[in-house]
């Protein structure tokens, strides 16, 4: 009898158990850093006097007013249009060509598809600094083959570190980046298709194109929602490229990206309040965007599901 | 007619007219349009490496002067220059590297196989709040928990050492949420069960009977932490000042830093560069076949 309410206990505790490092890590690392970023955040400095001789600074209650602050800095706003302008570039063209390598590499008849699957996968395992280092020197004037070659053929050389030309380098860093990894999600779910599927669009005289477009696309919309999540998310945290970037042209700003501004703040100014209260919106921001384009994707799915 | 029959035939008077009109049509076609295709994204994605390559092999002045896919002399120089910068911190950084990859991806590899076991086998109340507690970690942006981590573990002296980056590296959401489907795929109920008939104690049935079944997955997992650690940039960049525990990474990015200023450390920049890539595509070349890929889109088939 005791051994066996025992054994019940054992069982019941033990979930729980293995679930203890996660909960310890998570405590500490994920919900004690937001908890204290968000107190921070209503927080600011107050300085009395010049600032000299102990107690002249004191931390004291602000309220809403590293928000307010947040919220109309051009600087911030900027930052999150330049962010928005570059997603409108990267997400399309990064999961389009995504979906169409893994279309091209589940066609039948393809050659070495083996060999390109791998290549195109490869980037993934580069770190995005490095990748933007690499770019970056291709981007330079004097060590760049793309210049070398406009420069024969007597063409314009455009500066790709500058203005406009600035959103398409930096885009092309993430697309080179990421197209290989949702290459592969999306390509993966294409290979659960059953083949069965396809034999019957054969039959009814579907082309190729058509099965593709509607029957494969349809089929891994799934994956297409998840790779879009992921992308978007990735392209509202981008920091690395830029970052590494700086150094090779005086065009990217220390404030380019949203959490570069809030690096910037946060460690070159000092105010560790105005950074935790634009910390705070990007993530309030980013948790939205998600949650509502999860919404509208599962609408969707279900609307699918019910025809 | 058999293939036996086919078969036969062929030996015995070479192609006969009825064994080639039983093959597949002889003219193998390509499908030309997806082939060329996929080889432009190969080109395109081996562009940048290729260039690196090529770029590491040049001495200062070839690498402004020269074609750039043309080989250039200086890479022996190149090499010890960079052996020979800050008494060899290059190497450092490589170690740190691996060192930050290989011990945080077992670790988290470890900690998401526990709490991906209990999520999936377990009926417990408050399963699925902490399991979506722990999955909306995926969505803060790193610099919301990095620049209070920092602040946190500078009140606990760990800022600057090798703890305050191996540390918030531990627990990966991903990873758990992974290490969850692949464990319910990959562990049926009636075995856990099955081991508790036996009398053997969740944490044996656990080690002994799960964690073996659960190995394929946990080494995508693994791999995906190892990629993810190494590429880490931002975590060393706030939490590290003191070069000599920098990442490869956040070496490289110094580097560059201060080639702007003074051009002849763009060679080293370069050459460095080649070098880290070689140990991550090497180990991507040797592991790809091990991941299971189909387990990153959430698709595990069982």
């Amino acid at each position: 009898m005791t051994t066996a309410s025992r054994k019940a206990y054992g069982v019941k505790g033990a979930p729980y158990a293995f679930l203890l490092p996660a909960a310890v890590l998570f405590l500490l690392f994920f919900a004690l850093p937001i908890g204290y970023a968000i107190w921070l955040s209503f927080r600011k400095v107050k300085v009395s006097g010049l600032g000299l001789g102990s107690g002249a600074r004191k931390e004291v209650w602000a309220g809403l007013e590293n928000y307010t602050d947040a919220l109309t800095d051009s600087e911030l706003v900027n930052g999150a249009l330049r962010v928005l302008g570059y997603g409108c570039i990267v997400v399309p063209v990064m999961l389009g060509l995504a979906l169409l390598f893994a279309l091209m590499l589940d066609s039948d008849k393809v050659r070495l598809a083996p060999f390109t699957r791998l290549a195109i996968f490869l980037p993934y395992a580069i770190p995005g600094v490095v990748a933007a280092l690499l770019w970056g020197f291709l981007y330079l004037p004097d060590v760049s083959p793309f210049y070398f070659v406009l420069e024969k053929l007597g063409l314009p050389q455009p500066d790709l570190l500058d203005g406009g030309p600035l959103y398409l380098a930096l885009s092309n860093i993430a697309v080179w980046g990421g197209t290989g990894f949702n290459m592969i999600v999306i390509y993966t779910s294409l290979q659960a298709i059953p083949a069965e599927v396809y034999e019957a669009a054969k039959l009814d005289g579907a082309t190729p194109l058509q099965i593709a477009l509607r029957i494969k696309i349809p089929m891994v919309a799934p994956s297409l929602v998840l790779t879009f999540f992921f992308s978007i998310i990735a392209t509202l945290q981008v920091f690395n490229e830029p970052t590494t970037l700086k150094p090779l042209t005086n065009s990217v700003s220390t404030t380019w990206s949203p959490l570069m501004k809030v690096y910037q703040d946060a460690f070159g100014k000092g105010d560790i309040h105005a950074a935790a209260a634009q910390a705070t919106i990007i993530a309030v921001a980013t948790l939205l965007l998600s949650f509502g384009f999860l919404r509208v994707a599962n609408r969707r799915n279900k609307q699918e599901a019910a025809r | 007619m058999s293939s036996l029959a086919v078969g036969k035939a062929d030996t015995a008077a070479g192609v006969t007219p009825g064994a080639a009109r039983s093959r597949p049509p002889l003219r193998r076609r390509i499908a030309l349009v997806p082939t060329a295709a996929l080889l432009l994204g190969a080109l395109y994605c081996l562009l940048p490496v290729a260039w690196v390559v090529i770029a590491a092999t040049k001495s200062g002045s070839e690498l402004f002067a020269t074609f750039t896919f043309l080989p250039g002399t200086g890479f022996a120089d190149n090499v010890s220059d960079l052996n020979a910068y800050r008494d060899g911190v290059y190497w450092q950084w490589m170690g740190n590297s691996a060192l930050y990859a290989g011990l945080g991806a077992l670790l988290s590899t470890l900690v998401s196989a526990f709490s991906g076991y209990a999520l999936a086998v377990y009926r417990f109340p408050g399963r699925e709040a902490i399991f979506n507690t722990l999955l909306a970690g995926v969505l803060m942006p790193p610099v919301i928990l990095a620049v209070p981590q920092y602040l946190l573990l500078a009140k606990a002296d760990l800022t600057d050492a090798y703890l305050g980056v191996l540390l918030p590296q531990i627990l990966s959401p991903y990873g758990v949420y992974l290490s969850r489907i692949y464990a319910s795929a990959a562990v049926p109920a009636d075995v856990v069960e099955a081991g508790r008939m036996d009398g053997a104690g969740e944490w044996r049935i656990f080690t002994r009977v799960a964690l073996p079944m659960m190995v394929p997955g946990m080494v995508t997992v693994f791999l995906f932490q190892f990629v993810a650690i190494w590429n880490n940039f931002l975590l060393p960049y706030i939490m590290l000042s003191d070069d000599e525990k920098f990442p490869i990474t956040l070496g490289l990015f110094t580097l560059l830093e201060q080639g702007a200023n003074t051009p002849a450390l763009y060679t080293l920049v370069i050459t460095g560069a080649f070098l880290a890539v070689i140990p991550l595509v090497a180990l991507f070349l040797v592991i790809q076949r091990f991941w299971s890929l189909d387990l990153l889109s959430g698709a595990v088939k069982s």
